[in-house]
């Protein structure tokens, strides 16, 4: 903030930098174990080392799991359908609900508003239990409960009962900020286009869609993240391995009776943790902006 | 077009050309905005409540099945009362939440913020962006990665880099210091939210009383003290609020690390552990959805006085276009 004022300035950037690299330590140690571990037959600390316990070992071997296990590639699509189909939930639904918070004046409102933010605050997994028993009656629903393509249907043991509880938990949050991107847009081009007869509908999705498109942005990455990532929900309503997504399936694997092979299930890990990263660097700056607007879930 | 032409008020005498289905139309559209909203809101937010409460006053467990239970009262909340385990996950559920809280989600949080306000710009920048990265990682992974750190010789990172050449007796530390490890795994995952608002926080604060502060001759660590902390305490406020709730009730974590062996079992992996996860089967939705009702009500509570305190009102401004 001030580091060219007066004498010793030098040691006034230092001394903060050495701390801050000292605490932040654990986790580069983690991701450079991570990185290491998958192209090693095992690991010492963070050396890799070979069968015998020498150093070097190096292999490809861990990444095996790609072509032999035929349920990776099942998993990782269920994954990405998920991801997909929660960020699409969200941000539809909450840029509709959040035009009309910002921009319409109707009954209930407020109360609705007040709602919003009482549940963004309010911790949804307390709620897991009764969500058991509301996805077993929606599973018997005709046509939609099961027998869906692609998503298996909307109830227990589904991959679309998943997406559905996944979107509905997530919702709080996304109107919430959806309505603050609205509240910033000018009401100028609405007005003109209203006198002019436009529908509420159409002013919705062509004038001012493409004007929250960075905030539409930052929502998307953060749904699609939190979607490939999730793991208690689709862990706790899914029974069925070839329904599930990886994260459950790397928790198979590392839950095994038998001793777990570090180096192998590091290799499924990063696998999962690729496209998390690719994200994170080239769009930290959005994903900084969504967790300023307040993040929930989790800690 | 009537539609329109209502909301020109001060031109044109409006009721009396609007007919009586007018109205209607002026409800239909908020109506289709919100209504997939307002049904997921209620499907899994309204419903859940009411029935965690319903299932919370009977019986209903895998021994029941879901056609012979039995309403009983307010027997499962006399039976947490009474029950041996209560005191102890209590007692951990606290010591969880007070030490992650008071060490890392708001102590820690704060130390990253002054320090990486502190060092030039984009530095900084870097470092908050790598402690967000604990918080996007998939938290299996994550907890993958602790769990190596904490293996026993010749594996564990710990072992291996920092206790061996110290000499201490390697063991795998994961049973030996869990609590320890539940701390840190939760800590260095929630220390980036209060980060990132304190940091914002702090960026905020007027120059001129930075300037007025030096001008004074203050020194570093009492411009923190009676320039930054001062002004930061809305945000102190709500980030601690804020993240006791969400620790008190995530658990998503220790059930990764621990599965609550080693004494670790807090209020909330309780509550999903007895109703729809553990290794015997045996699932008793009536007493873990009389367990998940009392975080309800507290979490219920909780959100609503936090959101009396930050001036819900404020932020809740009439839509201008009707107001034109």
């Amino acid at each position: 903030m001030d580091e060219h004022l007066g004498t010793g300035s030098r040691w006034r950037v230092a001394i903060p930098l050495a701390l801050l690299t000292g605490i932040s330590l654990p986790i580069a140690v983690g991701y450079i174990w991570i990185g290491v571990s998958t192209f090693s037959q095992r690991t010492f600390g963070l050396v890799p080392v070979d069968s015998q316990g020498n150093v070097g070992g190096l292999t490809l071997d861990n990444w095996s799991f790609l072509w032999e296990d035929p349920k990776i590639w099942q998993v990782t699509l269920n994954t990405f359908i998920l991801a997909v189909g929660l960020t699409l939930g969200v941000v539809l639904i909450s840029a509709l609900a959040g035009y009309a918070l910002s921009r319409i004046s109707f009954p209930g409102r407020r109360p609705f508003l007040a709602t919003t933010l009482i549940l963004h605050a309010f911790p949804s997994v307390t709620l897991l239990i009764a969500i058991y028993f509301v996805l077993r009656w929606l599973a018997q629903l005709p046509l939609v409960g099961r027998d869906l393509p692609l998503i298996g249907g909307i109830g227990y043991n589904t991959l679309g009962g998943v997406i559905l509880v996944s979107v509905g938990l997530e919702l709080p949050l996304g109107i919430w900020l959806m309505k603050g991107f609205f509240d910033n847009i000018s009401w100028d081009i609405e007005r003109a286009a209203l006198i002019d007869g436009c529908s509420r509908f159409r002013v919705w999705w062509q004038i001012l869609m493409p004007l929250i498109k960075p905030g539409v942005a930052a929502l998307s990455i953060f749904s699609f993240i939190s979607g490939w990532n999730s793991f208690l929900i689709p862990y706790t309503f899914i029974t069925t391995m070839e329904k599930s997504t990886l994260a459950a399936y790397l928790r198979s694997l590392l839950s095994d009776t038998a001793p777990v092979n570090y180096s192998t299930v590091a290799a499924v890990g990063l696998f999962q943790l690729i496209p998390v990263l690719l994200f994170f660097f080239f769009t930290q700056e959005y994903l900084l902006n969504i967790f300023s607007g307040g993040t929930k879930g989790g800690t | 077009m009537t539609t329109i032409d209502e909301r020109i008020p001060s031109t044109l005498p409006v009721t009396a050309r609007t007919p009586w289905w007018s109205n209607l139309r002026r409800m239909v559209a908020p109506l289709l905005f919100m209504s997939p909203a307002s049904l997921l809101v209620l499907v899994f937010f309204f419903t859940p409540v009411l029935i965690l409460f319903g299932i919370s006053l009977t019986n209903l467990s895998s021994s029941t099945g879901f056609r012979n239970w039995e309403w009983v009262g307010l027997e499962n909340y006399r039976r947490i009362f009474v029950h041996p385990q209560s005191v102890d996950v209590f007692r951990n559920t606290v010591k969880y939440v007070l030490f992650t809280l008071a060490l890392f989600n708001v102590g820690l949080a704060m130390v990253l913020a002054l320090l990486t306000t502190h060092i030039p710009r984009r530095t900084g920048f870097f470092f908050r962006s790598l402690w967000l990265l604990p918080r996007i990682t998939p938290s299996v992974v994550y907890i993958m990665m602790w769990k190596y750190m904490a293996a026993d010789a010749p594996y564990g990172i710990l072992n291996q880099h920092l206790f061996g050449p110290l000499g201490v007796e390697p063991t795998n530390w994961l049973p030996a210091q869990a609590w320890a490890f539940v701390i840190l795994t939760n800590g260095f995952v929630g220390a980036s939210f209060g980060m990132i608002i304190f940091t914002s926080a702090i960026e905020s604060i007027p120059r001129d009383y930075m300037i007025a502060a030096l001008v004074d001759g203050c020194n570093l660590l009492q411009r923190i003290r009676y320039v930054i902390l001062p002004m930061l305490r809305w945000p102190l406020l709500f980030v601690t609020t804020y993240q006791t709730l969400s620790l008190l009730t995530s658990f998503e974590y220790i059930l990764l690390l621990t599965e609550g062996q080693f004494n670790t079992e807090v209020w909330s992996l309780w509550a999903y552990q007895r109703a729809l996860n553990n290794y015997w089967g045996n699932f008793q939705w009536g007493f873990g959805a009389a367990l998940a009702m009392i975080l309800v009500g507290v979490g219920l509570l909780m959100a609503v006085v936090y959101m009396r305190y930050f001036q819900f009102n404020q932020l809740v401004q009439e839509p201008k276009i009707e107001a034109l």
